[in-house]
């Protein structure tokens, strides 16, 4: 018996432990989450001024804002996830609808997920390879297809994952009043899977916002205020990259606010993704 | 008679407008499906793409040190004499040491969601656990930057360095002077940037365990601990150590906050306390500063090397996890 009670004894500590050392670790994540999120607050806003958004970026020891880089943020972006957007939800239709089980889908479906968490900085790397040193000189639109080269594999992955979701007898009711495929597919399959579809874009443009590494030799960045695609365009990552690698102060505090509206634009457009894919469960 | 010529006419015109209808239909088909084969194609044009710039960028580089770029130190511009060894140590050590942190306190996390957390916390404390997965790199560099590595250099890297001093191996491990920034701290950031992806897909294969597995352990006495490490754990062992890969592919092409923390010395110090450098903070900081055709050449070269090891690490988790839906489908 008190052999047994040892035993019992190691056995309840041993469990004591366990638990303890789980709870650590989620509490681990969550107070990295509450450092960054409070440091990010804190410099952010006491940086924050309306300055921010009518005014350029400044030479050391003047005032600025962030005008021209959040400008060139938007203006990549939203170009990106245009031209993006329809090349993924094609492909990921593709591999749901027409491919499913062949080789040519397997091997799409295995490359895309490998582009999805290739390094980006690779992909700044092709992108200069390709576009900048043909060109001769840094562009916007170098930039801009950068990201669209991140946005496709996101917009594929979850056009692919929702449109598998959607049931069969609605296409083949569809089907079966005459309708030809590409008819059910864009009336019906697409109708049915609209909010994940949307999600796969958003969550691509919150990828896309916080992106540096591969506008850092494509975009480069620019100090004045442009909407030329065919010159170096500023972005909100490269600016806070320049500058928090600065010496000056007050190119800090910019940089802080920049990371503060990145931050808030990401962590919202990932909450409204995860929001619309709740409705629709 | 009239009536009979009439209805023949109109099923005649009938039937070739159905034909018509039909006809065109099928070439709408053809074109459609043809439009959604060549958008799949692109994503495979993307890829070859990608390997093909980089193989062709770095054949100046490989002419000039070939096989010697690989374990060669040497890192100067001014000579044009370029090696890729302390880039390439860096980047396997802080993911190495990355995935040490990471891969316990992720299980760890997933078994606190799945089994130990209150029902109304856990969707509120996930969520906050993936949005750390959501925060761009950028931001943990600043942060890395100027919030931690100053706090991290005051209160824990002084303490360490006078404790370990003169003790034989760890001694040098955790040597030299306390900069607050360099491998552990870029490892330390990489861990909590890489702990939402271990967690997640760990949690998701947690909830795959059947109930009954679990319930019949516990029937028998088992206590959480012990039904989480011989039945939960071996039963999702594929998924654990897929996700694992998947997040170790993240770490190693980690690119922004590493830049900022980790010193971008091209140097090989046993202290992992010292500066030092990886293969993305290396082009990252220098391409566009890449004055000679070698120079720039070298650093495609490095691309190349990251993409490769990358792409075996990403291949593997790959395959794993697929591997692991197909047995989910059959069951």
């Amino acid at each position: 018996m008190i052999v047994s009670r040892a035993l019992y004894a190691r056995r309840r500590i041993a469990n004591g432990v366990f638990i303890g050392l789980s709870i650590a670790a989620a509490l681990f994540g969550l107070v990295w989450l509450g450092f960054i999120l409070s440091a990010l607050l804190a410099e952010g806003f006491s940086a924050v001024s309306p300055l921010l958004f009518t005014q350029s970026t400044p030479p050391p020891g003047q005032p600025g804002g962030l005008l021209n880089a959040i400008l060139g943020s938007v203006l990549m972006s939203l170009v990106a996830v245009l031209l993006g957007t329809p090349i993924g939800l094609f492909a990921g239709t593709y591999l749901a609808e027409y491919g499913k089980h062949t080789r040519f889908a397997f091997v799409v479906r295995f490359v895309n997920d490998i582009l999805l968490s290739a390094p980006s900085i690779v992909i700044g790397l092709f992108v200069y390879e390709i576009v900048v040193f043909p060109m001769g000189h840094f562009s916007a639109w170098a930039g801009t297809l950068s990201l669209m080269v991140i946005v496709i594999p996101v917009v594929v992955r979850t056009t692919e994952n929702m449109l598998i979701l959607v049931p069969n007898g609605l296409r083949e009711a569809a089907s079966a009043l005459g309708a030809p495929m590409n008819f059910v597919i864009r009336s019906v399959t697409w109708s049915a899977a609209r909010a994940g579809i949307i999600t796969g874009v958003l969550l691509a443009v919150a990828r896309i916002s916080g992106e540096t590494a591969p506008l850092l030799f494509t975009a480069l960045n620019n100090q004045f205020l442009t909407t030329n695609f065919n010159a170096p365009m500023a972005s909100l990552p490269a600016v806070i990259f320049q500058y928090a690698l600065s010496p000056y102060d007050d190119w800090h505090k910019l940089a802080w606010a920049g990371a503060l509206l990145v931050t808030a634009t990401v962590l919202t457009l990932s909450i409204v993704a995860r929001l619309l894919e709740t409705k629709r469960n | 008679m009239a009536d009979v010529a009439l209805t023949d006419a109109t099923a005649t015109a009938d039937l070739a407008q159905r034909a018509e209808v039909t006809r065109r239909a099928g070439r709408g088909d053809a074109r459609f499906h043809f439009l959604t084969w060549a958008a799949a194609a692109a994503v495979l044009l993307v890829f070859a793409g990608v390997i093909a710039s980089l193989l062709i960028g770095s054949i100046p580089a490989v002419r000039a040190f070939g096989f010697r770029f690989l374990v060669s130190s040497a890192w100067d511009p001014t000579s044009n004499e370029f090696g890729g060894l302390p880039s390439i140590y860096g980047t396997l050590v802080t993911s190495a040491l990355a995935m040490l942190l990471a891969v316990p306190i992720g299980i760890g996390v997933a078994i606190f969601l799945t089994e130990l957390c209150p029902r109304p916390l856990r969707r509120p404390i996930g969520i906050a656990i993936e949005l750390l997965a959501g925060i761009p790199s950028i931001i943990y560099g600043i942060w890395g930057l100027f919030v931690f590595a100053p706090w991290f250099q005051a209160h824990v890297q002084q303490p360490i360095i006078d404790a370990t001093a003169g003790i034989p191996i760890i001694g040098t491990l955790f040597g030299g002077a306390p900069y607050g920034i360099g491998v552990f701290t870029a490892s330390l950031i990489i861990s909590i940037m890489i702990l939402p992806f271990i967690s997640a897909v760990t949690r998701d294969v947690f909830e795959t365990v059947p109930t009954m597995l679990k319930e019949a352990a516990y029937g028998l006495g088992c206590t959480t601990w012990e039904v989480m490490w011989r039945v939960v754990l071996p039963y999702a062992r594929t998924g654990v150590v897929g996700g694992s890969m998947l997040a170790l592919g993240r770490a190693l092409g980690e690119t922004m906050a590493v830049t900022f923390v980790i010193g971008n010395a091209h140097t090989i110090d046993p202290s992992l306390f010292a500066p030092g450098t990886t293969i993305s903070a290396t082009i990252a900081n220098e391409f566009t500063e890449a004055t000679t055709a070698l120079y720039s050449s070298s650093l495609i070269f490095l691309g190349l090397i990251l993409f490769f090891i990358t792409f075996i690490v990403l291949a593997c988790a790959q395959l794993m996890l697929r591997a692991l839906e197909r047995q989910a489908g059959v069951k």
